[in-house]
């Protein structure tokens, strides 16, 4: 049976601010961030934006992009760190939002980064039993970034809606196959009640971050038998600039390969959206027939690989809703005190 | 506002759904069940609004209603949907961008909540549209 | 139906009265009101209250019960009390009921009083308030307020007619030199253009001093029937007209933004009523709640042309001395707006003006007058035309 991507969508704030202006406030170096985080500013909410508000605006363009009947969608998957309910599902916002409801199931996903791809993989589940139709599988975040803490310079908002679907003839892009890697890793976290995650600094990289994307885009390419040079694009969960072009290059992938997808140099990580706003930029230019290779990371710690082919409906939809190359032109940029009403960093009481 | 009350409405909050009298062919946002002009004589249907349409007055607030403090200066407007009811909703952006007559687009937004601990209520406000 | 006289009228002081509460409040307008009449509470068939929001501002309805009961007409002499709520246009709608009271020949004696205690809350928790007398679902829910419901009033009259700041800001000057005259009014002060437009900017293009104030007050006044008005008093001002209009809650729905076509039918009617028209009327208080509400009030009731309300009032014709003296009192601007009382005050004003007892303020000859009192952003209009003569 053939899975795929039936339709994407992708949300990016307006706002932003530049990491010279949070430098500005702690007193650290622009230049020296700028260079080790390969960021140059990131994404912020309005004031009226969180995980759901952004969520719904992906899923709608997906809707508009592939101009299907949204009843057709029988599972709604938001995949998040900072659902705006800590009880209340973000995914029944969306369904209602989206004219999904109410024959179908929803839930809400949390895996750090990587719980937007741990949505596709349940709905290509659903889909390929024929559970369901078409499923919706959204990575969408307002994360949080601590003030002065590294995090605070990249965490960024965004979200990226993928519907799942397994009739052949309205799939833009194939996937072929999926593979994660998943252990027990605690290098971040946010506990309960929490306003802001801890992370282990370095100790991300390395038993965190690499560890599992190389043994999760490792063992799918195994099992598949393919190499880096037989795909036209990779993507790498980009939490900052630099760790996608290391593992890309520990691969074997290309500077070409991934440049396309590193969205995070302008809008930061998006967390929950940052490999499949990735995935989409790739997907906003490629050809029919290209081949993408794709891996997210979510701390905690694990990696979902994808292995995809475009198809010639890709050239059908494209232009049926806006690109993230659209969505990420013209910011209205932050200072400090501004970015930090908008992220309620200021307490009233 | 309560849970049941918002609630109810959620459709017509959420995805613009309206009325429409088949009778005389008025469009109804927000949603009515008699019509204005055929009265009791009046077909009542549920219609969605494309969620198109133009900004016929505004203004920019400065002093806010209460549970909007935060958000000042913000944009309301009165906006005339393509198919022919007005509304009024915030325009989010810049307040300096809105004119009378600049179309707008309907966009899914957080209208407000009850405190921290309540209930979070989002619609409908909108946008200009550059297209 | 049989002719009705205004025998007897009572403000008590309008502002920020810390030590007042409603209650007190209102059986000082009261009594006050029975006084000025020369009747006695044993006399009194009905009494009718306006009052937008007991309910929210102190936590209290009933209120009519509360109001007979405190103003010692219920334990002893049971008289019927009813509160009559229509937002802003509470207290004209009262005096309404009570006209209608005393036509029908249900009561002789009735009492229409109006009160608003408003600042026993902050004033966002006041401006939440009257915020419900707009749509609360449709237009509260996008972050309406009063003000800013107003201003789209305003922008899209400056819009169409080319209306400006300046000529707003020049009704809120004429309400403040007439409120200097009116020893009850909140403020007393003389203001100018500059001032107005030099005030916080409170819903874009209306300043706080476009503006009318949080207000504590009540007023009352005495009905009779014609025919024995005169056994009261030497000057019964008679009522010629009571009309009402209604229109859609919300702004967004009405037939045109700058019109108030509660206004034009309600004075179509109160016209038709008292077979006079805008010429007639010597002197009118309208609901200036907001500087641009007087413009549009003035142009739906007659008295300048459509998109001209600004234009006459900066060249004068609505002050005391000019073709048509609007809002003598001060207006809801200077007099200050309890919103039950408004109308009240309003009718108040009128006998005051056409008994010749308004010292400074006075309109010489006075004959006819009107009150204009509107609910919500136009929702409801309660107009009434009052005479000297019968």
């Amino acid at each position: 049976m053939t899975i795929g991507i039936v339709s994407y969508g992708a949300y990016v704030p307006r706002y932003r601010i530049k990491v010279e202006e949070i430098a500005r406030l702690w007193g650290d170096d622009a230049e020296i961030l700028k260079k080790g985080l390969m960021v140059l500013e990131k994404s912020v909410p309005a004031l009226d934006e969180d995980a759901a508000t952004i969520a719904v605006e992906a899923a709608r363009s997906a809707l508009a992009r592939g101009a299907f009947d949204p009843s057709r969608i029988g599972a709604v998957y938001t995949g998040s760190e900072s659902h705006p309910y800590a009880v209340k599902p973000t995914s029944t916002i969306v369904a209602q939002a989206v004219g999904a409801t109410p024959d179908l199931t929803a839930a809400d996903f949390e895996f750090a980064c990587k719980a937007g791809t741990a949505a596709v993989q349940a709905c290509m589940g659903l889909v390929s039993s024929g559970m369901v139709d078409l499923g919706l599988a959204i990575g969408a975040d307002v994360s949080q970034g601590a003030p002065s803490d590294a995090l605070e310079y990249t965490a960024a908002a965004g979200g990226v809606a993928l519907v799942i679907g397994r009739n052949e003839s309205e799939l833009c892009a194939v996937i072929e196959d999926t593979y994660s890697f998943t252990t027990d890793t605690p290098d971040f976290w946010r506990r309960e009640g929490q306003p802001y995650p801890e992370h282990g600094g370095r100790f991300t990289g390395e038993p965190g971050y690499f560890k599992h994307v190389t043994n999760a885009a490792k063992g799918l390419m195994k099992k598949l038998d393919t190499k880096p040079e037989d795909y036209d694009y990779a993507v790498f969960h980009q939490p900052n600039g630099k760790f996608p072009r290391n593992a890309a290059k520990m691969l074997g992938f290309s500077k070409e390969q991934i440049a396309p997808g590193l969205v995070v140099t302008k809008i930061g990580n998006t967390y929950s959206g940052s490999c499949m706003m990735g995935l989409a930029a790739t997907l906003d230019q490629a050809k029919p027939g290209d081949r993408i290779f794709m891996t997210a990371f979510g701390s905690g710690a694990g990696s979902d690989s994808f292995s995809i082919t475009v198809t010639d409906r890709i050239e059908e939809i494209r232009d049926k809703a806006p690109k993230v190359s659209e969505l990420i032109r013209d910011p209205i940029y932050l200072d400090y005190g501004q970015y930090a009403k908008h992220k309620g960093k200021i307490r009233f009481a | 506002m309560s849970v049941p009350r918002f609630w109810r409405n959620l459709g017509s909050r959420y995805n613009l759904e309206g009325t429409h009298c088949k009778e005389c062919g008025e469009y109804y946002y927000p949603p009515r069940d008699t019509c204005v002009n055929c009265r009791r004589l009046g077909k009542i249907e549920a219609y969605k609004f494309k969620g198109t349409g133009e900004v016929v007055t505004f203004t920019v607030i400065h002093t806010a209603a209460e549970g909007f403090e935060e958000q000042t200066p913000y944009a309301l407007a009165i906006i005339k949907l393509d198919e022919g009811p007005c509304l009024t909703s915030q325009i989010v952006g810049d307040p300096e961008k809105v004119h009378i007559g600049l179309r707008v687009r309907s966009v899914f937004r957080k209208l407000g909540s009850d405190g921290e601990r309540g209930m979070i209520y989002y619609g409908t406000k909108f946008i200009p549209d550059e297209a | 139906m049989r002719d009705v006289a205004i025998i007897g009228v009572k403000n008590t002081k309008y502002g920020e009265l810390w030590d007042r509460s409603l209650r007190q409040l209102v059986v000082e307008a009261g009594i006050g009101a029975i006084e000025d009449a020369g009747v006695s509470g044993k006399d009194i068939d009905a009494l009718y209250v306006g009052n937008m929001s007991g309910g929210r501002f102190i936590d209290q309805e009933h209120i009519g019960a509360l109001i007979a009961d405190y103003s010692g007409l219920s334990r002893n002499l049971h008289v019927p009390a009813t509160r009559v709520e229509a937002a802003c246009a509470s207290g004209g709608l009262a005096l309404r009921q009570a006209i209608m009271t005393v036509a029908s020949g249900y009561g002789d004696i009735v009492i229409a009083a109006g009160a608003e205690k408003m600042t026993d809350v902050c004033s966002s928790e006041a401006s939440t308030a009257l915020a419900a007398a707009a749509d609360r679902e449709w237009e509260g829910m996008a972050g309406a307020t009063f003000p800013g419901l107003y201003a789209m009033i305003a922008r899209l009259h400056m819009h169409k007619y080319g209306t400006t700041s300046e000529q707003l800001a020049e009704v809120a000057v004429k309400n403040h030199s007439n409120g200097v005259h009116n020893p009850i009014a909140q403020y007393r002060n003389k203001i100018t253009v500059e001032q107005v437009l030099s005030s916080i900017m409170v819903a874009d293009p209306l300043h706080i001093f476009d503006c009318s104030p949080i207000t504590d007050g009540a007023s009352a006044v005495v009905l009779a029937p014609a025919e024995i008005a005169h056994k009261y008093t030497d000057t019964p001002i008679y009522i010629k007209a009571t009309a009402q209009a209604s229109d859609t809650i919300a702004l967004h729905d009405r037939r045109d933004i700058t019109t108030l076509d509660a206004t034009v039918v309600a004075a179509r009617r109160a016209y038709e009523m008292a077979k006079v028209g805008p010429k007639d009327i010597d002197l009118v208080e309208v609901h200036d709640c907001f500087t641009i509400a007087e413009i549009c009030a003035i142009e739906d009731l007659g008295f300048a042309e459509k998109g001209k309300g600004g234009l006459v009032t900066a060249e004068g014709e609505t002050a005391i001395g000019g073709r048509i003296p609007v809002n003598t009192s001060g207006g809801l601007k200077a007099c200050g707006h309890p919103v039950g009382a408004t109308g009240i005050k309003q009718a108040a004003e009128i006998v005051t003006q056409l008994r010749g007892e308004a010292g400074g303020r006075q309109v010489d000859g006075a004959e006819y007058g009107m009150t204009h009192n509107v609910g919500g952003s136009g929702a409801t209009a309660a107009i009434h035309i009052f005479s000297r003569n019968r």
